[in-house]
């Protein structure tokens, strides 16, 4: 599947080839990487690989080594051991860089340059790069080629900034917190940016602080924290590790009588509702309505993954 | 599956890779400079003010022959520190630097299109000078002499984009213009960039002989005969070339510092 699916790349012209649809083998990755800062261990034995066509989320708390992990995938930093690899190469060198597009979080772009004028630059830093019309109508920056940086809004600079990504064609995007600062809608359009990529292939790698944002592009999370991996599957794997699913209604019920019921992990007071979390949640709902036939408002709920999320980071927190 | 590995076709990136790149960096280096007006307003406007006020406003064709000249270099080293020092350091703090180093373009290049761009700069400043002093400042020259200017001026952009990309290393990151003001007026002064040299106090002429300026001052200075007399002009090269190479020196010593502790 990721074999046809690149080939249709953005550019006519594909750069790479896949000898069979089966091969699994990474587009990049981290291999029992270690990266020390003084005495601060940023990454401890990490193994992160991202494989052809997914997207995949970096989640973790500040300090967890996201951007460590993104800089050394970028070949801006050299691993204290173990490797760093994009496409079989070292992405320390400038031909592997060439295959790899970013998004990095940067507090001021040069503003006396006109959008056009960055496009036309970041095109010639790479071989074979999309046609600035190409970028133009993929970040939506149609009617603004010619506006100065400085004169963009805070959406508008980070479509830039995420064109400016995209202008080498590259087979890897890397996105640091592309949303952050966003308004709803303008994370939203970008949202939509990021599953057309994907739709043509690209690997994507997205670090992100939206909990939200991770479910809604992702194909695979990977938790990290304190340098580790701590847990990695599809949303909703993630979310199944944390166990029941989540019952809130309004009852006349007491508090004590719902903690007895069968399975039956928390209750809790939600204003004028009450929230159980039950592993077996038919059978308390049963029993609810059984014993209040005036219950209302009934809801059942798989825990979000901002549950999951914290529930995984603070358990390896102390 | 041991065999199966994914066939990157191979991008070595050749001549015309470079020459483009080269091209369009230095081309959208000079526009972004140039259209930024507290930058370009200074540091062309300076020496290009001093001039009209200290080098016209005498009548003294001598003070405007002396002063062209001086004003010369002075538009070199102010371009190379605010447009190299001060632009890497801000684009450094910023994060823009780190976005360029994570695309294909080579360092090298990052650095010979702002080193271009300061000289660029400099020759806006060294045509205005040049102009005001013919037409204004009754001051003549044969071609020659105007060539050796232009190419003593445009020798200056090394050493001195040297000495800018050390700051930019050591600069506090949001330290901005004004530390760089403190290494540009008092070095250019004690120079002899905007007075001869020869009428300051006598402390600053045992001084001067230490600071790059002074040595490429007195290659300019001494196309129209102002320089201090008795002394060589192959040792101010070699001055000026052994400045290049410790500034070079000392900012590769704190770039792979930094590099390690990154």
């Amino acid at each position: 599947m990721a074999a046809t699916a690149y080939s249709t790349g953005l550019h006519a012209e594909p750069l790479i080839a896949y000898p069979s649809a089966s091969v699994r083998e990474p587009m990049a990755q981290l291999r029992d990487v270690t990266k020390r800062y003084g005495q601060v261990t940023a990454l401890h034995h990490l193994d992160l690989s991202l494989y052809p066509g997914e997207v995949v989320a970096l989640l973790g708390p500040n300090g967890a080594g996201k951007t460590t992990a993104v800089r050394l995938l970028l070949g801006l930093i050299a691993p204290g051991s173990g490797t760093a690899e994009v496409m079989g190469a070292n992405p320390r060198d400038s031909e592997t860089r060439t295959h790899i597009g970013a998004m990095l979080q940067v507090t001021r772009v040069p503003e006396t340059l006109r959008v056009r004028e960055h496009i036309d630059m970041f095109r010639s830093y790479y071989p074979m790069p999309l046609s600035a019309d190409e970028i133009v109508r993929i970040a939506r920056l149609e009617g603004l080629e010619n506006t100065f940086f400085g004169k963009l809004s805070g959406g508008q600079k980070q479509r830039v900034l995420f064109g400016l990504a995209l202008a080498g064609n590259p087979s890897l995007v890397i996105l640091d917190e592309p949303t952050v600062g966003m308004d709803i809608e303008s994370r939203r359009a970008l949202w939509e940016q990021i599953r057309w990529l994907a739709a043509q292939g690209k690997t994507v790698l997205l670090t992100t602080h939206y909990l939200e944002e991770a479910d809604a592009l992702s194909s695979r999370i990977v938790v990290i924290g304190k340098g580790k991996v701590l847990a990695e599957g599809t949303p909703t794997e993630i979310k199944h590790r944390v166990a029941g699913r989540r019952i809130r209604c309004i009852t006349e019920l007491d508090l004590g009588f719902l903690r007895g019921l069968p399975s039956v992990m928390s209750v809790e007071q939600d204003r004028e509702a009450v929230i159980v979390t039950a592993t077996e949640t038919e059978r308390v709902v049963h029993e609810l309505l059984r014993n209040d036939p005036l219950l209302r408002g009934l809801e059942v709920s798989a825990p979000a993954l901002e549950d999951a999320f914290l529930a995984l980071t603070q358990q390896e927190s102390y | 599956m041991a065999t199966a590995t994914i066939a990157v076709r191979p991008q070595t990136l050749g001549w015309s890779y470079y020459t483009h790149v080269i091209a369009q960096e230095t081309r959208y280096e000079f526009l972004k400079l140039f259209r930024a007006k507290a930058f370009s307003f200074s540091v062309i406007g300076f020496p290009v003010m001093f001039y009209a006020i200290f080098g016209l406003t005498n009548h003294h064709i001598e003070y405007a022959r002396y002063l062209l000249a001086s004003y010369s270099c002075f538009g070199m080293f102010g371009s190379a520190l605010f447009g190299l020092g001060a632009g890497v350091a801000m684009e450094r703090a910023q994060g823009w630097l780190e976005l360029k180093q994570a695309s294909p373009m080579p360092r090298i290049v990052y650095l010979a299109a702002k080193t271009i761009t300061c000289a660029a700069i400099a020759m806006i400043t060294v045509g205005i000078l040049l102009a005001m002093g013919l037409t204004m400042g009754g001051v003549t020259m044969s071609v020659v002499e105007m060539l050796e200017l232009i190419g003593v001026t445009l020798a200056g952009a090394i050493p001195f984009a040297a000495m800018g990309l050390l700051i930019s290393f050591v600069l506090p990151p949001n330290a901005g213009a004004g530390m760089i003001n403190i290494i540009y007026l008092p070095m250019s002064f004690a120079s002899g960039l905007w007075m001869p040299i020869s009428i300051l106090p006598h402390w600053i002429q045992k001084i001067a002989p230490t600071l790059p300026t002074y040595h490429y001052a007195q290659l300019a200075l001494n196309i129209f005969g102002y320089a201090q007399p008795g002394t060589s002009m192959t040792l101010h090269w070699e001055a000026l070339l052994g400045f290049t190479c410790l500034l070079l020196g000392v900012a590769w010593l704190v770039f792979t510092r930094s590099e390690a502790k990154a």
